[in-house]
């Protein structure tokens, strides 16, 4: 990798809530990506900056931060991609979501609200059962697979405007894994999935602007699967079934 | 804060597209209840009233609502099909069409309202 003669100018948001921005000029270089930029001044210029990554190959989740105004995972989004090919980087924590400090976020709202959804597993089956057979081609399975590589990051979660708008929905991870939970055939409780997920601040909350799916590092479509909620939830009214 | 970068998506600019032509409607609505009203009154203040709005003026005001209209009817039939109808990847084709569309039908209009 070779170092270019270019400097980034990096404005970086420190402090709480009521913080602001701190500038930094960072050494531009091939394939530089954001998180490494984060790093390269905490590592050279200023200790004290609180910032979260963990694996830095997209898997972990932690990493999601506001680039430029827009929610992304940092440790997969080139400087290039985020600047526009300017030499302007302006960093903030995602939206949405307490300020712990600098650029890290207080998770807890979100997983809250992951569990608010009963966005967990119920077992039907002890380890004395056989094995639960899944078709993988059944219609169910499919539209759950789609829906299932979800990293919590929770960029979805700060792109989102109703999010921001009403503290009490759920948000876009949340009913996504509980729309993964309903179409699961191992699941044990996917009435009580559908009622979490359709309670007040539920999925009939969303206004589809599709803003999660849009920002949503892994491409997954979380506005599919809160609209295929709204779906289960009418014929469960007219039917009674799930 | 969320930029531009962010917000100017598709799925968003439709959702405000609908949300502004909805509002711009409502606006004109008093009006259109007023041109209602004159038939009312007799026939002589009607075809005074269509007589004015024979105007290339009026006609090109007449254009923006139409073309309002188509716009408030798509939106509303692309969110309803969002709603019920069982959808992957088809949102942003469904954006396209319903501009295309709209832009259609203001344009026919405006056609037959000049020729």
């Amino acid at each position: 990798m070779s170092d270019t003669e270019n400097t980034l100018q990096v404005r970086v948001w420190r402090g709480g809530e009521d913080g602001k921005f701190q500038a930094f000029a960072v050494p531009r270089r091939e394939h530089q990506t954001v998180l490494d930029v984060v790093t390269y001044i905490q590592r050279e210029l200023d200790p004290t900056l609180a910032y979260r990554f963990a694996c830095r190959v997209g898997m972990c989740g932690s990493c999601g931060m506001t680039v430029n105004g827009r929610p992304r995972w940092t440790c997969r989004t080139h400087v290039d991609t985020a600047t526009g090919g300017s030499d302007v980087l302006e960093l903030e924590p995602l939206r949405s979501l307490p300020v712990i400090r600098d650029l890290a976020t207080d998770m807890t709202p979100f997983f809250e609200k992951w569990q608010k959804a009963q966005g967990r597993a119920t077992g039907t089956r002890s380890r004395a059962d056989d094995t639960h057979r899944v078709d993988p081609a059944s219609p169910r399975r499919q539209a759950a697979d789609a829906a299932i590589e979800c990293i919590n990051c929770g960029v979805c979660y700060a792109a989102c405007d109703v999010v921001a708008s009403d503290p009490d929905y759920l948000g876009p991870a949340a009913l996504n894994r509980a729309w993964t939970l309903v179409n699961d055939d191992r699941e044990g409780d996917r009435k009580g999935v559908l009622a979490a997920a359709t309670a007040g601040g539920g999925c009939h909350s969303c206004h589809s602007h599709g803003s999660c799916t849009e920002h949503c590092p892994v491409e997954l479509n979380p506005s599919a699967g809160v609209a295929g909620l709204k779906r289960l939830s009418l014929l469960a009214m007219v039917g009674g079934k799930v | 804060m969320l930029g531009p970068r962010s917000q100017h998506h598709a799925g968003r600019l439709a959702a405000r597209a609908h949300r502004l032509s909805g509002v711009l409607l409502a606006v004109f609505l008093p009006f259109h209840f007023l041109a209602l009203g004159l038939a009312l009154e007799g026939a002589e203040r009607l075809d005074g009233f269509l007589a004015w709005s024979d105007q290339p003026l009026v006609k090109i005001a007449e254009w923006g609502l139409v073309t309002l209209l188509s716009v408030h009817l798509l939106a509303g039939l692309r969110v309803l099909a969002l709603e019920f109808l069982p959808w992957r990847d088809a949102r942003k084709s469904w954006i396209t069409a319903g501009g295309v569309i709209a832009a259609a039908t203001g344009l026919v209009f405006l056609a037959s309202a000049l020729a």
